[in-house]
């Protein structure tokens, strides 16, 4: 035992872990297996138990200097080797670097007799040569249940199996085991009364001819641990788990917006768009311009320069891009400049779990700031309602624990816009627009309605939806007395408001220049009566200097009278 | 008891058929090997005596040999001649077994 000087801190002992290096596993075991103890990998047959072992060999060996030792009671060495080469593994390169040891057992029951007591030294001695040959840090024995068929004496097997295990710990290699499933036990021989710090399930269902492949952590002694079941893949990376799970409501949001590529449709939604990370659901019945929205909206990611993934269950690519052309949005250019990715599949192809892996797969290896799954309802040809609903959670979950804004495109069946959409996922989403067909007239013209848009001023207004040459458009929609009016029973409106326009403008033309005119009349009006006035006062002005004058005369008369007369008095 | 090869004296096995050569892997000074050692003694002076040459090994010595004669339970008699070749596990003490394993009619 290794005793810490006394100035390191007083931390509590956590359990030491050996990664894994498998892509999510460490994640949800949190920081990987138990290290210096055994840990059982079990399993049906074919479900890659033998690929997880040797896959956490060659990390060890690859990532992180811890050599391993493999022993196989059932693989020849030379199968084993070209069997993992088609995962990129070199087991011959490794061996000569003396970094993983191969170790075939052969075990036959009826070349061996047995006349007596026995023990399994001859394993323990094989095994700690080859642990010690090249300082083994793991050890896998796959499978180790093969000592049953091998030999007779279980009791003995069982009493060798428990030393093995406990001096395994003793020699601190962390230990795989693995194990074949058996009726209602983990080990058809019960290997897990034995290993009891991790068990680790494997299991390979097939559900409606589709096969899924999912893990589970049984139990790990002295850790925490995900306890859900996760699906992973086998491809030519080897395995990924992606803990894709409802993991809580817990991510942070933006408040960043952006656009939608319809500019209507972002003066629908406060002039802004959409909120980034975001979830969106365009639904609406067939040929009502879903898939058109959907490419309108990554046409303009694409623009923007951000990365946007396309998955459609429909059409193919070259489909969607040549339907795209025809409305003047060209995605093969985003397309050749690594912005834009078009993934087509087949719902069918896989599982529903295995869909969300190949999603998640997706998009931490693109990296978009956009993804858009066109058409969800095709999904429910691989999964019930409630399946689809619980991936479709999971994934908004984890597209918006990245701020990644998603779009799901979905038809419903019935044109009632009251109704949830058949994966009843408009509750999970941030914003509904509903497509609608709006029949009248005898033709048949799209609306638009945002249903909701949780956290922004939206409009309550039904926009015709225009699909035209240069790409979409939103119109507003004309009440008229016979309810909305759209397509040409609009323009029609829309003419004749026109025409009461042109006739309003002369009418108001002609009262102007008929006050004009009145105005003229009455300024002269004015103009004569003032000179009426003006000729009155000078009349009236003319009696009164009149008679001044003549009160003048007549004082001096009388002055001159007084004067004369003074002469008198 | 001796942890090396004890009877080896027989170096070019002779062609005949009655001839067994064994060879016994045991470890160390075990139970187990301790009672193979003397019951496989015992049976070969009792049913082919002077007609089998008899080595043991000690696997604690020469550990590389587990691997090459795909070794697991201890202890183990081969008897590589006369063909086919045949191996026995355990500490020899159910006498039938061990004539049945070797070969010989009683």
């Amino acid at each position: 035992m290794i005793i810490e000087p006394s100035e390191s801190k007083p931390l509590l002992p956590s359990l030491p872990k050996a990664c894994t290096g498998i892509k999510g596993l460490d994640e949800i075991t949190g920081g990987g297996l138990p290290q210096g103890r055994p840990t059982l990998v079990c399993g049906s047959a074919g479900c890659g138990k033998t690929v997880f072992s040797m896959e956490f060999l060659v990390h060890g060996a690859l990532m992180y200097n811890e050599p391993g030792v493999f022993m196989a009671f059932e693989e020849k060495t030379e199968e084993l080797t070209i069997n993992v080469a088609s995962l990129g593994f070199d087991l011959e390169k490794l061996q000569q670097e003396r970094m993983i040891r191969l170790d075939h057992v052969h075990l036959e029951r009826s070349e061996i007799e047995e006349t007596g007591e026995y023990d399994l030294d001859g394993l323990f001695i094989r095994l700690g040569h080859a642990i010690d040959s090249i300082g083994a840090k793991r050890v896998v024995l796959d499978t180790i249940e093969s000592l049953f068929s091998g030999l007779t004496n279980q009791a003995i097997i069982r009493a060798e199996l428990r030393r093995l295990f406990e001096w395994l710990k003793d020699k601190k290699v962390t230990t795989i085991i693995t194990g074949e499933k058996g009726e209602g036990t983990l080990t058809r021989h019960g290997l897990e009364e034995y290993v009891s710090d991790c068990v680790i399930l494997l299991d390979h269902r097939v559900e409606n001819k589709i096969s899924t492949r999912l893990l589970r952590i049984v139990k790990y002694r002295g850790s925490v641990h995900g306890t859900n079941e996760y699906p992973f893949l086998i491809d030519e990376d080897g395995i990924s788990v992606v803990p894709v799970t409802s993991l809580g409501l817990s991510h942070d949001v933006s408040s960043e917006r952006i656009s939608s590529g319809v500019s209507g449709l972002d003066s629908m939604l406060g002039g802004k768009g959409f909120f980034r990370g975001s979830s969106v659901l365009v639904s609406g019945t067939a040929g009502t311009g879903k898939t058109s929205l959907a490419g309108s909206f990554a046409n303009q990611t694409c623009v923007s320069g951000e990365r946007c993934i396309y998955f459609a269950f429909e059409e193919s690519p070259k489909q969607i891009i040549r339907n795209m052309h025809s409305i003047g949005i060209d995605l093969q250019a985003h397309v050749d400049n690594h912005m834009l990715r078009l993934l087509a599949s087949r719902p069918t192809i896989n599982g529903l779990e295995m869909h969300l892996l190949s999603i998640t797969k997706q998009v931490l290896d693109f990296d978009p700031s956009v993804v858009i799954l066109d058409p969800i309802t095709n999904l429910v040809s691989v999964g019930s309602v409630s399946e689809v609903k619980s991936v479709l959670i999971r994934l908004i979950d984890f597209l918006q624990g990245a701020d990644i804004t998603v779009m799901f495109t979905a038809l419903s069946l019935n044109d009632n816009i009251s109704e949830q959409t058949d994966e009843s996922i408009s509750s999970l989403v941030d914003a509904w627009l509903l497509v609608r067909d709006i029949e009248f007239n005898g033709e048949r013209n799209r609306g638009l309605y945002v249903m909701k848009s949780r956290g922004m001023k939206h409009s309550n207004q039904v926009r015709e939806f225009v699909i035209s040459d240069s790409g979409l458009d939103l119109v507003d929609v004309y009440m008229g007395r016979d309810g909305i009016l759209t397509g040409s029973a609009r323009e029609e409106q829309q003419l004749a408001e026109k025409t009461e326009n042109v006739i309003r403008t002369h009418a108001v033309s002609r009262k102007d220049k008929e006050i004009e005119r009145k105005r003229t009349v009455l300024e002269s009006k004015i103009a004569s009566l003032r000179e009426e006035f003006d000729s009155m006062q000078d009349e009236l002005n003319k009696t009164y200097v009149e008679e001044e004058l003549t009160r003048k005369v007549m004082e001096q008369n009388r002055q001159e009278i007084l004067q004369k007369r003074g002469g008198i008095q | 008891m001796s942890k090396h090869p004890e009877l080896s004296q027989d170096e070019d096995y002779p062609e005949d058929s009655d001839f067994y050569v064994l060879r016994l892997y045991v470890t160390g000074a075990s139970i187990n090997s301790l009672r193979a050692i003397v019951n496989i003694k015992e049976i070969c002076d009792k049913y082919i005596p002077d007609s089998y040459s008899l080595e043991i090994i000690d696997v604690y010595q020469q550990k590389s040999i587990a691997e090459q004669e795909q070794i697991i339970a201890l202890p183990l008699l081969i008897k590589r001649l006369p063909l086919p070749e045949k191996r026995l596990i355990g500490d020899m003490s159910d006498t039938l077994k061990v004539l049945n394993g070797l070969g010989i009619a009683i």
